[in-house]
C-alpha cells in the first residue's frame, strides 16, 4: 500500500513531467533500458548528464563573460549540450539551448546572452525535479517488483 | 571513458568470430556483433552502450578517436562496425571515418545531433554507410547488421562469382537490405544508395578452401605498398588488376584491392578538397592530370554525361556539388580537383571536332556559350568524347573521383546548364564553345570546389540559356576575342589546332562569364574548349585541366590567365599546363578554371602575356595554375576576379596576337593572329 502510494505518487509526478514538456519520448526509451541487471539506468544516466551539462554551463558562462565572444567555441559547447539534452530526454533544456544556437548563428549577443538564462532555467528546473523523482522511485521501488523475477 | 569490453554481451568472441568467417548469418546472428562506439559525450556512450547491449551486440565503448583508431589497429578482426560521432574534440568523426575505411575497411555508421542535409552529405561523401540522428533509438541501432551483412555479401559476391557456393545465406541477406533502412533515422536513405553505388566489393578475399572471407586487413605496410603502386602507376591510370599486379602481395585480390582504390580515391578526393592549399591541390590535381589525362578525361567525361543527363539541375546539382565540395573540405581546395577531372573531360573530346565546332562557335562570339554550354551539352558531348578518348574512364574517373569526388557531382550540375548541349553537340567543331561551358562543368566536377561547381551547375541553369554561345555578355565579347585567339590556342594547346578552338572558347569564355556567368559561364567554355582541344591533340589532358579550372568563377581573374589554364588544360596542353602556371598566382585561385584556361588562352591568345607564358610553359604552367588556383580559388566561380579583367584580358591577348601559344601547343596553322577578334 504503502507502496502503491508511493508509486502512484512517482507515477503523478512522471506523469507531469511529461505534461509539461520537461521530458520527452526518449526519456521513455532510457527507462525502458531498465532490466534486472540495470535497475536505475535512467537515473544513473541522469546524473551522469547533470555533471557533464553542468560544466558545459558553466564553460559556456565563462565564454560569454566578456566580448570578444568566440562564436565557434559556444556553438561547440551548445551543440553538445543539445546532443546530450536530447539523449536522455531533456525536453525543454534541449529547446533552449537550439534557440540559443539560432541566436548565436544570428550573432544577436543580446538575445544569446538572455536566452542563455532560460537555458540555465530550464536546466535548473529539471534538476530540481528530477531528483526528488527519482528519490521517491526508489523509494517505491522498482515498478515490476511484484512480477516473477525472470 | 574507460573501455568496456562486450561486458554484458552475450556473444563471445566465439560467436562473433563464427558469424565472421562462416556464414554471416548464425543462429545467434546478430546477436554478438561487435560494435565499437566513439563519442566524447559521456551520456551518450552510455545510452549507447545500454542499447547495444540491449540488441545483444558486443559493445566497447571509446571516447576519442584516437584510442579508437589504436583499438582498431591492435585488433584487425577485433570489430564488425563502427559507431562514431560527427563532433569531437581530438579528430573529426570523418577523419576517423576515412581512416577506418581505409585501413580496416569496416562500415561505419556517423551519428550527430546535427541534422542538417550538408553534414549528412558528408557523411556519404567519406563512405559512412550511414548517418543516425541523436537523439538514437534503439530501433535504429537493432538494424545495424545490415550493414555488416552486406558488406560481407559484396565480398562474397566476388567470391562467388570465383566459385564459391556459400552465397547462399548472403545473397539473401541483400534482398533483406533493401528491405532496410539501415536505420529508422533519416540517415538511412543514404545508406543503401551509396552502398550500391561504392560497389562494395569485397575486401576480403580470401581464398580460403572454406569460402569464408577474411576481412583483409589494410595494415600500414600493405597500404604503403598500395599506394606505392598507385603512384608508381599514376593515379589515373592505376587500374586494380595492375594495381595488384605491382604490389604482388599472395592471397590478396583484385577485388580487395579495387574497393580499396575506391575508398583512397575518396580520402584523396577529400584531401584536395580539405587542403585549399595549392599544394595539395596541385598534387591531387595535377598529379593525376598529368598522369593520363585521358584518365580524368573519361572521368570527367562521366561527370559530365552525368551532368548532361541531370540536365539542369543546377540548384540541386550545385548543392551537390557544393557538398561534395564542402564534403571534401574546401570548396576552394575542392576546386583543383575537379580541375583535373574535367581535363578529362575535355580529353575525351576529339580536339578536332571540337575545334572545328569551337571555332564555329568562336565567330559567333558565343564564348560564353562554351562556357555556358559546357555543363548541359558539352558535357554530354565532351563526355562522350572524353571516353572515347579516355579509355580509362574508369580509373581516371576512380581517382579524379577519388580526389574530387565532388568533381562529379559538380560536373552535374554542369551539364544541365544549359543548352550548352548546342554547343556540346557539336562536339565536331563546336566544341569550342561548348567547352566553355562544358568546361564549366568539368571543372566543376572535379569537385571543384564543390562550391563552385555547384555554382557552375547553378549557374549554368541561369546561365545555361545565357551561357550558350550566346555569349551575349560583355564577356563574351572578350570571349570572342579569345575564341579567335583561343582557336589557335587550341590548337595548341591540344596539341593540334583543336585545341585552340577551344581554347579560344574558353577565352571568350571567361570574359563572358564575367558578365554574369562568370562563374558558370566561364567555367564552362573552358571546358567545351578543352574538349574540343582534347580531340585535336591527342587529349593532352593537361589542357582538360585548365578547362576544369575554367572555373568560370575563375576565369574572371584568371582570364587571362586562368582562362588559358583552364582552357589550355583541357585544351589538352600536352605540356602539363594545367599548372597554368605561368598564369599568374592570382589567377590561379580564382579560376583553377582560368588555369586551363587562362594558361591556354592566355598563352595563346588572351592574356598573351599569361598565355603566352603560359602556352609556352603550357605543360607545366596549365598545371600548376590549375592546381594551386584551384585551391585559392576553390569557388572558381565565383571568385573570379571579375571577368571583365579576364575578358579584357583575353581581348588584349587577342590583340597582342596570341603567338605565344604556339609554342606548346601545336597550332595547327592557327595562328593567334586568326582569331578574330
Amino acid at each position: 500500500m504503502e507502496g502503491n502510494s508511493l508509486r502512484e505518487q512517482v507515477a503523478a509526478m512522471r506523469q507531469s513531467l511529461f505534461d509539461e514538456e520537461i521530458l520527452d519520448k526518449q526519456f521513455v526509451q532510457m527507462e525502458e533500458l531498465e532490466d534486472v541487471h540495470n535497475p536505475n539506468f535512467a537515473e544513473e544516466l541522469m546524473t551522469l548528464y547533470f555533471r557533464d551539462s553542468s560544466k558545459l554551463l558553466v564553460s559556456v558562462e565563462k565564454a560569454l563573460e566578456r566580448p570578444p565572444y568566440d562564436a565557434n567555441i559556444l556553438d561547440k559547447f551548445l551543440h553538445q549540450l543539445k546532443g546530450s539534452s536530447a539523449s536522455v530526454g531533456a525536453n525543454k533544456v534541449r529547446i533552449e539551448t537550439n534557440k540559443m544556437r539560432e541566436a548565436l548563428k544570428a550573432e544577436d549577443v543580446e538575445r544569446t546572452k538572455s536566452q542563455f538564462q532560460l537555458v540555465k532555467r530550464a536546466h535548473k528546473t529539471l534538476k530540481g525535479k528530477m531528483e526528488p523523482y527519482f528519490h521517491l522511485l526508489r523509494q517505491a521501488g522498482p515498478a515490476d517488483a511484484a512480477q516473477p523475477p525472470e | 571513458m574507460h573501455l568496456s569490453n562486450g561486458m554484458g554481451s552475450m556473444s563471445t568472441a566465439s560467436s562473433s568470430g563464427a558469424w565472421k568467417s562462416g556464414d554471416v548469418v548464425t543462429d545467434q546472428f546478430p546477436a554478438g556483433l561487435r560494435v565499437l562506439v566513439v563519442d566524447d559525450d559521456p551520456t551518450c556512450l552510455m545510452i549507447l552502450e545500454r542499447m547495444l547491449r540491449t540488441c545483444l551486440y558486443e559493445v566497447t565503448k571509446c571516447n576519442r578517436a584516437e584510442i579508437a583508431l589504436s583499438l582498431l589497429r591492435e585488433n584487425k578482426n577485433g570489430f564488425d562496425i563502427v559507431i562514431s560521432d560527427v563532433h569531437m574534440p581530438d579528430m573529426d568523426g570523418f577523419k576517423l571515418l576515412e581512416h577506418v575505411g581505409l585501413e580496416m575497411d569496416l562500415p561505419v555508421i556517423m551519428m550527430s545531433a546535427d541534422d542538417g542535409k550538408s553534414v549528412v552529405m558528408k557523411g556519404v561523401t567519406h563512405g559512412a554507410c550511414d548517418y543516425l540522428i541523436k537523439p538514437v533509438r534503439i530501433e535504429a541501432l537493432k538494424n545495424i547488421w545490415q550493414h555488416v551483412v552486406r558488406k560481407k555479401k559484396n565480398e562474397w559476391k566476388d567470391v562467388e562469382q570465383s566459385g564459391s557456393v556459400e552465397e547462399g545465406d548472403r545473397q539473401q541477406k541483400p534482398s533483406e537490405d533493401a528491405d532496410y533502412s539501415s536505420s529508422a533515422n533519416e540517415g538511412t536513405w543514404k545508406n543503401s544508395k551509396r552502398r550500391k553505388d561504392e560497389e562494395e566489393e569485397t575486401d576480403e578475399r580470401d581464398d580460403s578452401s572454406t569460402l569464408k572471407k577474411p576481412r583483409v586487413v589494410w595494415s600500414v605496410e600493405l597500404h604503403q605498398q598500395f599506394v606505392g603502386a598507385v603512384n608508381q602507376l599514376g593515379i589515373d591510370k592505376a587500374v586494380p588488376k595492375k594495381i595488384l599486379e605491382l604490389m604482388n602481395v599472395p592471397g590478396l585480390t583484385r577485388e580487395n584491392v579495387a574497393s580499396h582504390l575506391q575508398k583512397y580515391r575518396l580520402y584523396l578526393r577529400r584531401l584536395s578538397g580539405v587542403s585549399q592549399h595549392p599544394n595539395n591541390l596541385s598534387n591531387s590535381f595535377m598529379s593525376p592530370q598529368e598522369a593520363s589525362f585521358g584518365a580524368m578525361s573519361s572521368l570527367s567525361g562521366l561527370d559530365l554525361q552525368t551532368l548532361a543527363v541531370t540536365g539542369q539541375l543546377p540548384a540541386q546539382s550545385l548543392a551537390t556539388l557544393q557538398a561534395a565540395g564542402l564534403g571534401r573540405s574546401t570548396t576552394k581546395s575542392g576546386v583543383p580537383m575537379p580541375l583535373v577531372d574535367q581535363r578529362n573531360l575535355f580529353s575525351f573530346e576529339n580536339p578536332k571536332s571540337r575545334f572545328a565546332e569551337g571555332q564555329h562557335h568562336l565567330s559567333s562570339s558565343k564564348p560564353m556559350n562554351l562556357l555556358h554550354g559546357i555543363p548541359t551539352t558539352m558535357e554530354a558531348k565532351q563526355l562522350a568524347n572524353l571516353h572515347q578518348s579516355a579509355q580509362s574512364l574508369g580509373a581516371v574517373n576512380m581517382q579524379v573521383n577519388a580526389h574530387g569526388v565532388q568533381n562529379s557531382s559538380l560536373l552535374m550540375p554542369v551539364a544541365q546548364s544549359q543548352p550548352r548541349g548546342q554547343i556540346l553537340n557539336e562536339t565536331s567543331g563546336n566544341h569550342v564553345p561548348r567547352l566553355s561551358s562544358s568546361m564549366g562543368h568539368p571543372i566543376m566536377s572535379n569537385g571543384m570546389s564543390s562550391g563552385v561547381s555547384g555554382r557552375n551547375g547553378m549557374v549554368d541553369s541561369g546561365r545555361g540559356g545565357g551561357y550558350n554561345p550566346m555569349q551575349q555578355n560583355s564577356s563574351m565579347l572578350n570571349y570572342p576575342l579569345n575564341n579567335s585567339s583561343q582557336l589557335p590556342c587550341n590548337s595548341f594547346t591540344l596539341g593540334s589546332t583543336p585545341v585552340m578552338s577551344s581554347l579560344t572558347s574558353k577565352g571568350a569564355f571567361p570574359e563572358d562569364v564575367n558578365s554574369d556567368v562568370k562563374i558558370s559561364s566561364g567555367f564552362m567554355p573552358s571546358y567545351d574548349m578543352f574538349n574540343e582541344l582534347q580531340q585535336h591533340k591527342s587529349n593532352d589532358w593537361d589542357l582538360q585541366n585548365v578547362g576544369l579550372t575554367f572555373d568560370p568563377s575563375q576565369h574572371t581573374n584568371s582570364m587571362h590567365n586562368s582562362l588559358d589554364p583552364s582552357v589550355l588544360v583541357h585544351q589538352g596542353f600536352s605540356s602539363s599546363q594545367r599548372g597554368g602556371q605561368s598564369r599568374s598566382p592570382t589567377t590561379v585561385g580564382k579560376a583553377l578554371f582560368s588555369m586551363g584556361e587562362g594558361n591556354h588562352l592566355g598563352n595563346v591568345q588572351n592574356t598573351g602575356q599569361h598565355l603566352n607564358g603560359f602556352v609556352v610553359d603550357n605543360t607545366v604552367r596549365i598545371k600548376a595554375e590549375s592546381a594551386p588556383d584551384a585551391t585559392s580559388q576553390t569557388s572558381f566561380f565565383h571568385e573570379q576576379y571579375g571577368q571583365d579583367d579576364l575578358m579584357s584580358a583575353l581581348l588584349k591577348q587577342q590583340q597582342d596576337g596570341i603567338g605565344p601559344a604556339e609554342n606548346e601547343f601545336d597550332f595547327d596553322g592557327y595562328s593567334l593572329d586568326n582569331i578574330p577578334v
